[in-house]
Formats: structure tokens, C-alpha cells, sequence
């Protein structure tokens, strides 16, 4: 059975993330896939490295995932999270929401993707030519 | 120092390098809040200075105010702006 949370130093698993997760209910399962890119801010990119607080991850996944159930009443989600390095191509994260319609599903997994940029304790590193830089999101201290 | 008495203290990423270590203990004192042990790293570590104001706190793995009040034993923590995704 595939962990609803996961973070790993290995390769992700598209096919994985989604298998058994919907229910005879469910009308969409909408996977979403974010993947490493070659370009950032016009710097040519090499490789990101993935440094999580993982003690905190899961109990914030969890925040997440009531927030998702609160507010679009999907219950089947899952997150898997890369840590460490990952190279151009390959995926960092995986979301995965089940629905009885699509609707739903797709919004499921946009607002936890939000969500993981938001408060979700994962900071990454973006090696590029000429360097290297920790990437921030929001400057907004988190308090809640 | 003994465990007991002493709030564990958790720096990631830029809050990392800047202190030059990513974990310390800080003796506990009755009212002694994470705004108070941030002051004290800095002060100590300038280079968290530039940092100061984007670091969110987390006790014991949830989300806080900066003025809360910690507790023998607790893990304190600051997480400079998250980036995953």
C-alpha cells in the first residue's frame, strides 16, 4: 500500500502515488507532478538539493490534508516529497487527490501544492552555473 | 546543562549556514520565549541578523508567535521562508 506521506532521497513514482487511491465514488484522480527545470530567472540550472525539517513535514502534511478535506471535502490525497539532490527532469513533488468529479480533484491538488509552498517545512538549493542560492518563498513569517 | 533544563534548538537552510550548525541547547529559564533565544543567536552569530525578520518559529513542531513562552525540554525552531514544491 502506498504511504499517503512520504519524503525520500529516491526517485519518485507517479504511478505509485495514485494506485489504489480512488474508490468506487471517485469520478477523477488528478496527479500532479512538479519537476525540476533547466531554467530559472535566466540562470541555466544544474541540479536542486532538498533539505526538509522531517520531524515537521508529517504533522504539517497533515495540516494540509484537513485543510483540503475542510474545504473541498476530498478525503483521498496523498503527498510524496523528494529530499536531497534532484536533477533537471525529475520530479520533486507528487500530489495525488481523488474526487467524485474533476473539478474538485483539480482544486484539491492545487490548493495542497499551494500549501506545501506555503508552510510546508522544505527548503531548496538551486545549483546553478556560476553558483548556488537557497531558493525563499513567502518573506511572511508563518505564526499559526 | 542537563537535558532537562535546557530547550533544544533547531536552525534549517540559510538559518543553518548563517549560525554555522544546524542544532544547539540553550539553558531554560522560567519565561524565556523564542524571540528572546533568537536575540541571543544573533548576537552571538551576526550573520542570522539579516534573517531576523523572514524566520518563522516553530515549538515542538507546530507554528508559533514569536513571543511564546517556552518550556523545559521543548524543540524550538526557525525556518527561514519555506521553498519546496
Amino acid at each position: 500500500m502506498t504511504e499517503r506521506f512520504r519524503i525520500t532521497s529516491d526517485p519518485l513514482d507517479e504511478q505509485a502515488v495514485a494506485e489504489g487511491l480512488s474508490t468506487s465514488e471517485d469520478g477523477a484522480v488528478v496527479v500532479f507532478s512538479g519537476i525540476v527545470r533547466a531554467r530559472n530567472k535566466g540562470r541555466k540550472v544544474l541540479h536542486l538539493e532538498y533539505e526538509a525539517y522531517e520531524a515537521m513535514v508529517y504533522p504539517v502534511f497533515e495540516r494540509v490534508a484537513e485543510g483540503v478535506s475542510r474545504r473541498f471535502g476530498v478525503e483521498r490525497l496523498r503527498i510524496h516529497h523528494r529530499i536531497g539532490r534532484v536533477d533537471i527532469g525529475e520530479s520533486s513533488v507528487l500530489v495525488a487527490a481523488a474526487s467524485p468529479h474533476r473539478g474538485t480533484a483539480f482544486e484539491a491538488a492545487r490548493h495542497t501544492m499551494n500549501e506545501i509552498k506555503r508552510i510546508v517545512p522544505i527548503w531548496k538549493r538551486e545549483f546553478f552555473e556560476g553558483g548556488d542560492v537557497w531558493v525563499e518563498g513567502p518573506k511572511e513569517p508563518v505564526t499559526e | 546543562m542537563t537535558g532537562s533544563a535546557a530547550v533544544t534548538v533547531l536552525l534549517f537552510a540559510a538559518a543553518r549556514e548563517a549560525a554555522g550548525r544546524g542544532r544547539l541547547e540553550v539553558p531554560h529559564r522560567e519565561g524565556l520565549t523564542a524571540a528572546e533565544v533568537w536575540k541571543t543567536l544573533e548576537s552571538e552569530r551576526p550573520a542570522l541578523a539579516p534573517l531576523a525578520g523572514s524566520v518563522s518559529v516553530a515549538v515542538n513542531h507546530r507554528f508559533v508567535p514569536r513571543d511564546t513562552v517556552l518550556a523545559a525540554g521543548d524543540e524550538l525552531a526557525f525556518l527561514p521562508p519555506v521553498s519546496g514544491g
